[in-house]
């Protein structure tokens, strides 16, 4: 089986999760190529072929034209499979490839299983999984950040790839920067974060208590944020902060996938939650089913004991 | 202007669910229902521009059973002008592509200038019928949109990207628009607004009248992912988890001292 994989190529870097592609690719055995739009002499670790479209003509952001440039690639290889990374990349490309060629899309790949020849993707914000067979030969993958292994070595061989003709409605005005300010979780070594069991507002304070008891920092899951309960510089997860600290205590969080991609590397992982099903379980070394307001209250007093 | 908004019918993620007898989705009876919370944000984005542009008209769309009226009342009651419904008992059973190409055999006799969809659905998550439905109807696609400006038939649009970054594009209509979280604050219809959206038109259309082709995917199965090995569970009287909690923080982590 032949793959393309679809790197990203931002702000003059090569993203690390295109590495997972090829991971992916390394675990399924499958023979692959891959593509950027990128600048010439972009650092790009990969043993096998690369075709290679110059950002400073394509942009680092034009889906219309990668699109273009993606197709004629695939007309070139005839891959089986086209992956990309389930990121706001492949959500604007992936399934307009898809539409294009009329073939199976699959979002958000965690797993495949190889006898059944079928992916695995979380659903119900990752209460389930599902197993799913695509009906068609080709078929057009995303992969969810974090659940291949990176794989990141080699010398590849560049291929230019061009589109003389190619035309596109989109119009990229740039980059906005997020606002530099708040703090750095990144090196934080405890994190105590509230999600959307909080509640309330003014319970954010009780989650924060305990963050303070530890020494530590707070954060917050994407609905406290978006609720405005705690300031947008704490968030965690793929479209806030990446943490990996040495403890992290998820206090009313649920678990959705955004947030577990952001955290799941932390050393060791305490959830508090009154729903013992929650996705955070999967990655929990600890988990006290537990209503929040009650014992984290109880916690942070004996902890300033 | 002519807008589509489409939403969809989900169950409360909170909910305790269950699979059903088939194995291929959860067990739809005993949940309680509510609009996809990106489609809301969606719905809000497509009221506004209706009200922004003289004599505009807004339809909302969902697909499935009975019970989704009660999303598209929603959405009425927050500004949309008419309702379709398309009848579909076993939506859940459809994949993207089925469900977006029976928007796009609806919408392509309407010549709707700009559809508004939300990012993804909570239930199924996949993020591909706004991006399909672009491909089928020909029109321009952005995703991931959380600022949205419409100008002398241009939107300009700021996407979400990874890492609290954005890009900021513009593109012409006609267009598929995609919502993320955040994009704006979605109204609370008030009590006049839903008593109105009683009386506007609701047509029901039935699905067989739209779909055309197979699914190109299918649901094997569906499983409850394994939990971490090895992970401790503490539950009971709140006093002694906290002690119990503490002795192995102290044990397991360097931190806690």
């Amino acid at each position: 089986m032949k793959a393309l994989l679809v790197g990203e190529y931002k702000q003059g870097k090569v993203e690390e999760s295109s590495y997972e592609l090829v991971g992916f690719a390394k675990q399924l055995g499958l023979d692959a190529v891959m593509f950027f739009v990128a600048d010439d002499g972009a650092e790009i670790k990969f043993d096998g072929k690369v075709y290679v479209a110059d950002a400073g003509k394509y942009t680092e952001y034009n889906p219309d034209l990668h699109k273009a440039l993606i197709e004629e690639v695939i007309n070139k290889e005839n891959p089986d499979l086209i992956v990309f990374s389930h990121s706001s990349y492949g959500w604007d490309i992936a399934f307009r490839v898809a539409a294009d060629l009329k073939v199976a899309a699959i979002s958000e790949v965690v797993d495949f299983n190889k006898d059944e020849k079928t992916f695995i993707v979380p659903c119900c914000n990752s209460k389930f999984r599902r197993e799913v067979k695509p009906k068609t030969d080709k078929v057009v993958v995303t992969l969810q950040g974090g659940a291949f292994q990176p794989v990141m070595e080699g010398s590849p061989q560049i291929e230019k790839i061009d589109l003389p003709e190619a035309k596109s409605n989109v119009e990229f005005l740039g980059f906005v920067e997020k606002e530099k300010v708040g703090v750095d979780l990144t090196s934080a070594e405890i994190i105590v974060s509230a999600g959307r069991g909080v509640g309330k507002k003014e319970n954010v304070e009780i989650v924060k208590a305990l963050a303070d008891a530890l020494g530590g920092e707070l954060g917050a899951s994407r609905p406290v944020v978006d609720a405005g309960w705690v300031d947008p510089s704490r968030q965690v997860g793929t479209t806030g902060q990446i943490v990996a600290p040495k403890l992290y205590i998820a206090c009313g969080i649920s678990g959705a996938i955004q947030h577990l991609a952001g955290m799941k590397k932390s050393n060791f992982i305490v959830a508090i939650n009154k729903d013992k099903d929650a996705p955070i379980s999967e990655v929990a070394d600890v988990f006290v089913a537990a209503d929040l307001l009650e014992f984290v209250p109880v916690l942070t007093e004996k902890l300033k004991k | 202007m002519k807008i589509l908004v489409c939403v969809k019918q989900v169950p409360d993620m909170e909910s305790k669910f269950k699979i059903d007898a088939s194995s291929k989705w959860y067990d739809q009876a005993d949940l309680v229902y509510k609009i996809n919370e990106y489609d809301e944000y969606a719905a809000e984005e497509a009221v506004r521009l209706k009200e922004k542009v003289a004599g505009s008209e807004l339809v909302v769309l969902s697909i499935g059973p009975e019970r989704v009226k009660d999303v598209i009342r929603k959405v009425l009651a927050m500004g949309a002008d008419r309702g379709v419904h398309i009848l579909d008992n076993e939506e859940h059973l459809k994949d993207p592509y089925q469900k977006a190409s029976i928007i796009a055999n609806y919408a392509k006799n309407e010549n709707f200038d700009i559809v508004f969809t939300g990012l993804q659905s909570e239930d199924r998550g996949s993020a591909q019928v706004a991006p399909l439905l672009a491909g089928l109807l020909g029109y321009n696609f952005v995703s991931t949109v959380v600022g949205f400006e419409y100008n002398d038939d241009k939107i300009t649009v700021e996407r979400e990207l990874e890492g609290g970054l954005k890009a900021k594009v513009s593109l012409p209509l006609s267009a598929v628009v995609s919502c993320q979280l955040g994009l704006n604050t979605p109204r609370y219809p008030t009590l006049p607004n839903i008593m109105k959206a009683k009386r506007k038109k609701l047509d029901t259309v039935n699905v067989a009248d739209l779909l055309d082709g197979d699914a190109l995917v299918e649901t094997q199965k569906i499983f409850i992912p394994e939990k971490k090995a090895g992970g401790i569970v503490l539950e009971g009287e709140v006093d002694k988890i906290a002690d119990e909690l503490i002795q192995i923080l102290k044990e397991k982590t360097q931190v806690v001292k």
